[in-house]
């Protein structure tokens, strides 16, 4: 067994209206010293096998990210 | 013999019934086709309808992009087959890479639904040769992520094949890039746009018979075919 962690971000280039609204609620909450957010999305993956880095890109570049506007980064953690 | 146009429904979906009954006002046989059967049905084109298919869930467009009835649209558009995408259907063609971009959250963060003026940029494909270039016409709107982007090098590609079929005119309701509402393919038989065309074919539902183009446009389309 081995656990996968996906990160996917949108592009730096990529308006984040999420992020935005996120920032927008910490600033009213006092939080002033914050200079940005930026949401991503976080997929944790349990293999049954051993992890096959060509199918794990796959996986992320296919369904997981949409390459035009995301960027995506793979963690394989070995339990 | 009348076109038949075939309508997707996928689970979410909202607006397949309005979109059949736009088909059979302009005078075609709507077709319905599910999410689920690969099968055609020898329709003479497809509509992929708006609504919010598997829930938006992981990216719009981004799991009815694998149902079982895409992977036959794809091939038969990548043929020639017209194919409509509207609101979620347009996702469904950016995320299907049949049409390029994606959709993003409205920079507004706010759902919009109001009548849309449009202006039709590009009046030679299969689905707007019933308008003129230049022509403005007024539409419903209704979304929360219909931000169209991407990156410099396509929008000037876009633009300079004149695959930009409308842009919003007045306020831009959700961002997109350079105005854009919808766009087409280079063969001219795939189009998506974010507005609402099959909203506006009868005066007791909708702002204006606008969108009624959409459909005579298809099928003069299949009749000169």
């Amino acid at each position: 067994m081995a656990r996968v962690v996906v990160d996917v971000m949108l592009k730096p280039e990529i308006l984040d209206p999420q992020g935005q609204a996120v920032l927008g609620a910490l600033t009213r909450l006092g939080h002033s010293d914050i200079a940005s957010v930026r949401q991503g999305k976080r997929f944790e993956i349990v293999l049954d096998a051993a992890p096959d880095a060509a199918s794990l890109d796959e996986i992320a570049s296919t369904l997981l990210a949409n390459t035009v506007i995301e960027d995506y980064s793979i963690h394989v953690e070995e339990s | 013999m009348s076109a038949r146009i075939g309508v997707v429904t996928f689970p979410g979906s909202l607006d397949d019934q309005d979109a059949a009954r736009a088909v059979r006002v302009a005078g075609a046989e709507p077709v319905s086709l599910w999410h689920g059967d690969a099968d055609l049905k020898g329709v003479d084109a497809v509509v992929l309808p708006g609504g919010f298919s598997y829930g938006d869930y992981l990216r719009c467009g981004a799991i009815a992009r694998f149902a079982p009835v895409m992977q036959n649209v794809i091939d038969s558009a990548r043929d020639g087959l017209p194919v409509l995408g509207i609101c979620n259907g347009f996702q469904i063609l950016c995320e299907s890479h049949l049409l390029p971009g994606a959709l993003i959250r409205n920079d507004v963060r706010k759902f919009v639904c109001r009548d849309q003026q449009l202006r039709v940029e590009n009046a030679n494909t299969a689905w707007t040769s019933d308008y003129h270039e230049g022509q403005e016409i007024l539409i419903p709107l209704k979304n929360g992520e219909g931000g169209f982007v991407a990156d410099d090098r396509t929008l000037d590609e876009l633009e300079g094949e004149g695959r930009v079929v409308f842009r919003y005119l007045q306020d831009n309701p959700n961002g997109s890039y350079r105005d854009i509402a919808g766009i087409t393919n280079d063969r001219g038989n795939v189009v998506g746009l974010m507005p609402h065309p099959e909203h506006a074919v009868e005066l007791l539902t909708g702002p204006s018979l606008d969108g009624l183009g959409f459909f005579a446009s298809v099928i003069s389309h299949l009749v000169d075919a």
